[in-house]
């Protein structure tokens, strides 16, 4: 009884949002740990399709120990952080005009709409022809990924706020600099935030295709393509749970900052 | 005090010019394919300084006339002038307060007020005197920093009076400013209200529905009658604006006057009660 009352009673901002009982959310997780150590200890599957928890956590401990995989981190981070700086930013910028401007609205609207429809991983071809395969490249299809989820956030977002409170802005004289940093930005904050997110994890999707469909280089993508190759499954897990552990990082991170920046709601 | 009073004659002498003139002004609004006349014909004159409050039922077409004199809908028939100047556009001349507070979420009480400054083109140490200022007179003094979604429904409505207040305007519009707080805060915000007004000697024009707000604040009650909106009656409050009493029994003569103008029979009001 008492440690959920205690899991609850945790202070915003702590690792996990919605005051979910810690020790149930790792439950599942070690559960199915164990049940796969069962597995390959009963031998039901051979350790080339699929080894066993410890012998992924020794790969993983030599290869942090060989030094390239801090590279290989290091390469899939930047692509991420670099895609998803300039993508947001011009979804932002592009958001922000289709929301405060009803001219941009009926001539970009639709067109926006219409690139919408295009599938996300259709561009990679493009892309490559246009800008290569190399880092360029990758950095480019990362960057469009995460563009779209922040334009259509902002843009929806500045429409949803409420007419009385527009109506306030023309009561008091402000002009259309105070219309946007006292109303509309601060009223589309909670909507930019959810497409921020949305755009991190658009970004990391794009990041790993990029390294899985375009030229070989460092990565964690780069390093799945490489365990496929030697037939090394372990490699392929340690890559994998990497990738999970930097998506979870970031997304903590982020709803941390959400809930910094739009505290006069969460109060 | 002594002041006022001896500048009562002056009053008397001098042909001032109407702060507020409402000059035959009809209002239609197309809704769903048809024209619906919502005010008829309005002419109403206000003297600097005087209270008016507007009542009528539903409907009737009070909201619609503050916001015209507000400056958010300029196309209408007649004129509308303040001080001799046609309304054009909404001015800080007009501080406005709505039924609901209308404060923005994203900023504490202080910056809701000072958000009201914003053009007025005051010194930024000025400002937060004025506002420190404002937020005491509606007695929020130690609320400066609180966020609207922490205050009360009463407590939000003194921030957006504080709001409206503040840079000191000439014309106070009230619509139904205190209509969705419960029956006790009312009365007390009534008895602010009474006093803020007092003080700053802005001229009041408030639209409401509650006919004892009416006679207990206004120096003329105007009584609108709907389909389409018109002046029906205006009803003059010759009460000591300072010192009104709710059960005495000039006061109950007056609200008894007004509600036979709005049709509310007496049979009807006391078989209610």
């Amino acid at each position: 009884m008492s440690w959920i009352a205690l899991a609850r009673e945790r202070p915003a901002g702590s690792l996990w949002p919605g005051g979910r009982p810690l020790v149930l959310g790792f439950a599942l997780p070690a559960l199915l740990l164990v049940v796969w150590q069962v597995i390959c200890l009963a031998r039901w599957l051979p350790p080339y399709i699929l080894p066993s928890p410890v012998a992924v956590v020794e790969r993983f401990a030599t290869e942090l120990a060989d030094g390239r995989f801090g590279q290989d981190v290091w390469a899939s981070l930047s692509r991420v952080l670099k895609g998803f700086f300039f993508g947001s930013a011009a979804g932002l910028a592009f958001g922000l005009l289709l929301g405060l401007s009803r001219w941009a609205d009926r001539l970009l609207g639709p067109l926006f709409m219409a690139y919408r429809q295009i599938a996300l991983f259709a561009w990679v071809p493009l892309l490559s022809m246009w800008f290569g395969g190399g880092e360029t490249g990758k950095v480019a299809f990362v960057t469009l990924s995460a563009f779209a989820p922040v334009v259509v956030n902002t843009w929806r977002a500045i429409r949803a706020i409420p007419d009385p409170l527009n109506e306030l802005g023309a009561v008091l004289t402000f002009n259309r600099l105070d219309h946007v940093s006292l109303i509309a930005l601060p009223g589309a904050l909670p909507g930019i935030a959810t497409g921020l997110r949305s755009a991190m994890i658009y970004a990391w999707l794009a990041t790993v295709g990029a390294e899985l469909f375009l030229d070989i280089a460092p990565g964690m993508g780069g390093r799945l393509n490489e365990g496929r190759d030697k037939f090394e499954v372990d490699l392929m897990l340690v890559a994998l749970v990497v990738l999970t552990g930097l998506g979870l990082l970031f997304s903590q991170a982020a709803a941390l900052i959400e809930r910094r920046l739009v505290r006069w709601r969460t109060r | 005090m002594n002041s006022h009073v001896g500048n009562q004659p002056a009053f008397e002498a001098i042909e001032f010019t109407p702060a507020l003139e409402i000059d035959h002004v009809s209002k239609t609004f197309y809704v769903a394919g048809r024209n619906v006349e919502v005010l008829r014909n309005i002419s109403l004159s206000v003297r600097p300084g005087e209270f008016v409050a507007i009542v009528g039922a539903s409907g009737c077409g009070k909201s619609t006339l503050l916001r015209l004199v507000l400056g958010l809908d300029t196309d209408y028939e007649g004129d509308i002038r303040l001080e001799g100047e046609r309304v054009r556009r909404p001015g800080l001349d007009r501080g406005m307060v709505f039924q609901e507070h209308r404060l923005l979420p994203w900023l504490t009480a202080a910056g809701n007020v000072a958000a009201a400054l914003r053009r007025s083109g005051l010194p930024a140490p000025e400002r937060a005197r004025l506002v420190t200022e404002h937020l005491s007179l509606v007695g929020l003094g130690n609320f400066a920093h609180a966020w609207p979604a922490q205050l009360s429904g009463g407590m939000s409505q003194r921030v957006a009076i504080a709001r409206a207040l503040v840079n000191r305007p000439r014309f106070l519009l009230l619509d139904e400013p205190l209509g969705a707080l419960d029956a006790l805060t009312r009365l007390r915000l009534q008895d602010e209200l009474s006093r803020i007004v007092q003080r700053e000697n802005s001229t009041v024009l408030l639209v409401t529905h509650d006919v004892d707000e009416a006679v207990f604040l206004a120096d003329r009650i105007v009584v609108l009658q709907p389909d389409p909106g018109r002046v029906s009656r205006i009803v003059n409050i010759d009460l000591d604006r300072r010192n009104r009493d709710r059960s005495a029994p000039a006061f109950l003569r007056l609200r008894d006057e007004v509600l036979d103008v709005l049709g509310v029979r007496r049979t009807a009001r006391e078989a209610a009660a």
